[in-house]
């Protein structure tokens, strides 16, 4: 007998509704197209509404010294040289546009003295470039979004999850299918582009930042239809998660904190950054603690720096690793973390600029931040790799299959800035509607084959048929368990091969769950299928790890521990999969383009001198 | 107090809208638990198909709303500690859905009301031209309301939606947030007055103050939103010498 669904036509179909994806939706209804925006969860709920410090952009309000080349140069920099320059340049000279944009529908960013939206401090921004409220600049951006959003005549499904793509015979993909969380029914989608935007994969690792929504449907929708992944070694470690108590582990601190002048301290009450900073960075951070001090006094008071940064707000895979080595050193906090403090900046501004982690940790750990120092270590919080898409229009290799946002990858190379993921969601979420639309129009509605629909749908409907099985939580947490332990934020090749042994093992695990059998807000049938998912993207990121023999950016190999810029410096490592295994391929990184070579020369030389002055510009 | 090892239990809600009973679990606690965690603990070693909605676990994304003990709380930022120190030993914590909605199962309800509310209102409406001056004063009256993280544990408390079930007739305190939001944007030109009076039903509200006293984000929303919203009303409709004003000058 049949499966019975319900079908539905679109020019567009958007998966997700995280800040990409609306932004994609909004472009791709207002140039005329019938829109519909699919998510797993209620509107306004998507991870990006969790993000705190701030969306980075050049406006030159802050401080009119910055300007897009030095923007491009950090975000380069930042992702050790592997990041698509072309896309780094798209994303330095928009986002100041798509950012006045959210102003003009509605979003209220925090001002400056001269009544324009005020920039913040951010690890490897070589200027103020936040763009910021508070401490809850995600959510600002995603209720503008959605406020936006509801008024643009976009269709929304929400609590729906899909599960597969298809695609015509010629290759091109031509709809989705999925179900609704709720009563459980089956729903397919023909259209003629699909935009995926699903976010990230981080809740892969058992210490993580992100929710139960990131377990990178995203990434393996794309492998399944024939797309290709890069940069999958590259997760970034957030230096700043909670710690303590154990439910709260892995939970975000901005890094808005060290912005603001969190100082990390160790057991010995040691400013150890300053022990930590890389020849790469050499010359580019203060170099005493009074120099410090007087940056932070400089900037909180809305002056321009005149000196340079403290090093706790070097990128975040350096400050990650410092902790990880202070732990490991011994000097760590009592539950295996370093201190953060910011009590020095007072109650007061403490209260308006990071009044939500006041709260959280007050909440939560019970602990007065504008009193004591928070504990902090590293937490998975972001996956710079993705699905490999086309810098201009954002088309996978997958004819008709578009991606944006924290599912897309080529902006943030071995690591990303902080800050550089909400602006990589507006520009790239509007790049990803516009040219979906164009390829919808004069193109007529497919069919997709019934055939392919009913093994999808059996798929979908396979764990209401055990009879009895393993509870899909348990499986669910010792694969996390085994990924933190396995794949890390230090590896080795022992581990990581130990580990693609142990995902076979979930893989067969997974067969064979027990959830009840009821279709309705089931739970633990949602978390069998994520499960799927969860493995796919475990294996292609400890394939890529373990093949990298280098470190760099968000990947360290305690047994290759140094970069090897002759190589590896010039190689992305290309994921892609074959009859439903995962494979990988190296290819060369493709040379910059002369007029941007001179940019990024121009900009160093400006920091060199700065870095010469002793940062004292005039 | 740490409640590591103590064996705790729960009743729970079970069930969707045509059938639905109170069901106990025990579990044992660890350490800094809030309630969520109890409740994904029941999930992964008890009831797999348990339902609850969730995703920030950090206060910051409005999905977990529930009644604890009769309270209406998120449950992620609920500590075990105080729900234990408040709850008589020998006697279950309880934990029900928000009760002014729909119940879809267990601890989920459906609150989509309030999504089609939020689609009548109208949007933002500005200048054209880009680069908004205004500052941080005139930012801050704004952005406390746009701190709302859209638990709707607001409306959810609201007697004239719990008890009175005017949801045809009143908007709710979530989405007269919204509007105080849009009407007190230094920059914003509509005028949602008519509405505000007729369709949201912002007269309904008698000041009882009883979503402030539940809303996590902290907002003041009878004082700070709803009561300047009626003072609106009250000045187009109800003032004699600003309705004489309106048609001298045509001014809104
Ligand atoms: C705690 C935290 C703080 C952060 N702070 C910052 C910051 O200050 N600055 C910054 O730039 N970045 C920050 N980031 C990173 C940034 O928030 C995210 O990378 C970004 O929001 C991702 O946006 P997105 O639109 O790609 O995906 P998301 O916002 O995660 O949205 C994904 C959407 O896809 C949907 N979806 C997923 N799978 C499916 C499926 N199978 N079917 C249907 N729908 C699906 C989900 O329901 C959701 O709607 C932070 C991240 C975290 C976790
Ligand atoms: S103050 Fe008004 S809106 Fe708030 S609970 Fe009371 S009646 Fe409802
Ligand atoms: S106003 Fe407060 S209580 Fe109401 S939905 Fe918003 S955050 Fe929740
Ligand atoms: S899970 Fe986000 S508020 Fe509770």
């Amino acid at each position: 007998m049949s499966i019975e669904y319900k079908h539905h036509e679109f020019d567009v179909i958007v998966i997700g509704a995280g800040g990409a994806g609306l932004r994609a939706a909004i472009e791709s209804a207002r140039s005329g197209v019938k829109t519909a925006i699919i998510s797993k969860s209620l509107l306004g709920k998507a991870h990006t509404v969790m993000a705190v410090g701030g969306c980075a952009a050049a406006l030159q309000n802050a401080d009119p010294r910055d300007n897009w080349k030095v923007h491009f140069h950090d975000t380069m920099k930042g992702s050790k040289w592997l990041a698509d320059w072309k896309m780094a340049e798209f994303h330095a000279k928009e986002a100041p546009e798509r950012v006045r944009e959210l102003e003009q529908w509605g979003a209220v960013f925090d001002r400056t003295n001269n009544n324009l939206i005020n920039q913040r401090n951010f690890g490897g921004h070589t200027f103020p470039r936040l763009a910021h409220v508070g401490d809850s600049t995600g959510l600002e951006i995603i209720r503008t979004l959605q406020e936006k959003g509801i008024h643009s005549g976009i269709d929304i499904f929400m609590e729906y999850t899909v599960t597969d793509l298809f695609k015509d015979n010629e290759g091109k993909c031509i709809g989705c299918i999925g179900y609704n969380r709720v009563d459980g029914e089956i729903h397919t989608f023909s259209a003629k582009s699909i935009i995926l935007a699903t976010g990230g994969i981080t809740r892969c690792w058992s210490i993580c930042s992100g929710s139960w929504e990131y377990t990178g449907d995203g990434h393996a929708l794309a492998l399944k239809a024939g797309a290709e992944l890069r940069d999958m070694e590259f997760v970034q470690f957030h230096p700043t998660g909670m710690v303590w108590p154990p439910s709260v582990r892995g939970i975000l601190v901005t890094e808005g904190v060290r912005g603001e002048g969190g100082r990390l301290l160790n057991s010995e009450n040691d400013r150890f950054m300053f022990n930590y900073v890389p020849e790469m960075f050499a010359g580019d951070h203060a170099e005493t603690i009074e120099e410090s001090n007087q940056w932070v006094e400089e900037v909180v008071s809305g002056k321009l720096a005149t000196v340079r940064r403290p090093p706790e707000l070097l990128t975040r895979d350096v400050v990650a690793k410092a902790i990880n080595s202070e732990v490991k050193a011994g000097r760590g906090s009592p539950h295996g973390g370093a201190f953060l403090d910011i009590s020095h900046r007072g109650e007061e501004a403490i209260l308006k600029k990071l009044p939500s982690m006041h709260h959280q940790f007050k909440e939560l750990a019970g602990v007065d931040i504008s009193k004591e120092p928070m504990e902090v270590g590293p937490t998975a919080h972001y996956v710079m790799g993705g699905i490999r898409v086309d810098a201009k229009t954002q088309e996978s290799c997958v004819s008709g299959l578009f991606a944006c946002g924290e599912v897309a990858s080529g902006l943030h190379g071995a690591n990303r800035l902080g800050g550089n993921s909400l602006s990589d969601l507006i520009v790239f979420g509007k790049r990803a509607g516009e040219f979906a639309s164009k390829n919808a129009k004069d193109k007529s509605q497919p069919t997709i084959d019934e055939d392919e629909i009913q093994k999808a749908a059996s798929k979908i409907l396979a764990p209401l048929m055990n009879k009895e099985g393993e509870n899909p939580g348990k499986i669910y947490d010792e694969l996390r368990d085994m990924m933190q332990e396995n794949v890390g934020i230090i590896r080795t090749k022992e581990e990581m091969v130990s580990a693609l042994t142990k995902l076979k093992e979930f893989d067969e695990r997974q067969k064979n769950t027990f959830s009840g059998t009821s279709r309705k807000y089931n739970s633990g049938w949602h978390q069998a299928l994520d499960l799927n998912n969860m493995i796919i993207v475990s294996k292609a990121a400890t394939l890529a790890a373990l093949t990298r023999e280098e470190s760099r950016g968000g990947h360290t190999r305690d047994d290759f521990p140094t970069p090897d810029d002759d190589y590896w410096g010039q190689i992305l490592n290309i994921i892609w999969m074959d009859d439903g295994e995962v494979k990988i391929k190296q290819e060369e990184k493709e040379e910059m383009r002369d007029d941007l070579k001179d940019a990024i020369k121009e900009v160093k030389a400006m920091i060199a001198e700065r870095a010469a002055e002793h940062g004292g510009e005039k | 107090m740490s409640l590591k090892g103590k064996k705790q239990s729960f009743r729970i809600l079970r069930g969707d809208s045509e059938n639905s009973s109170m069901e106990d679990f025990e579990i044992e606690l660890d350490e800094g638990m809030v309630v969520l965690d109890c409740v994904h603990r029941i999930q992964h070693e008890q009831q797999a198909d348990l339902a609850v909605r969730w995703n920030c676990k950090a206060g910051k994304c409005g999905s977990c709303s529930a009644e604890i003990n009769g309270k209406p709380k998120l449950m992620c930022m609920t500590r075990m500690n105080d729900v234990v120190a408040e709850t008589p030993e020998n006697i279950p914590i309880e934990i029900r859905p928000m009760k002014s909605f729909p119940l879809i199962k267990d601890l989920v309800t459906d609150v989509s009301w309030n999504y089609e509310i939020a689609q009548k209102i109208k949007p933002i409406n500005g200048p054209d031209e880009k680069n908004w001056e205004f500052n941080q004063m005139e930012a801050d009256r704004v952005q406390h309301f746009r701190e709302c993280i859209e638990c709707f544990l607001c409306s959810n408390t609201c007697h004239v939606l719990r008890d009175h079930d005017l949801f045809d007739n009143f908007a709710g305190p979530r989405n007269l947030v919204r509007l105080a939001q849009f009407e007190m944007h230094p920059l914003d030109k509509e005028d949602r007055i008519p509405e505000i009076k007729k369709d949201f039903g912002v007269e309904y509200c008698n000041i009882t103050r009883c979503c402030t006293e539940v809303c996590p984000a902290g907002i003041n929303i009878t004082d700070d939103a709803i009561i300047p919203l009626k003072e609106r009303v009250v000045d187009r409709y109800y003032d004699p010498i600003k309705m004489i004003w309106r048609k001298i000058t045509g001014r809104k």
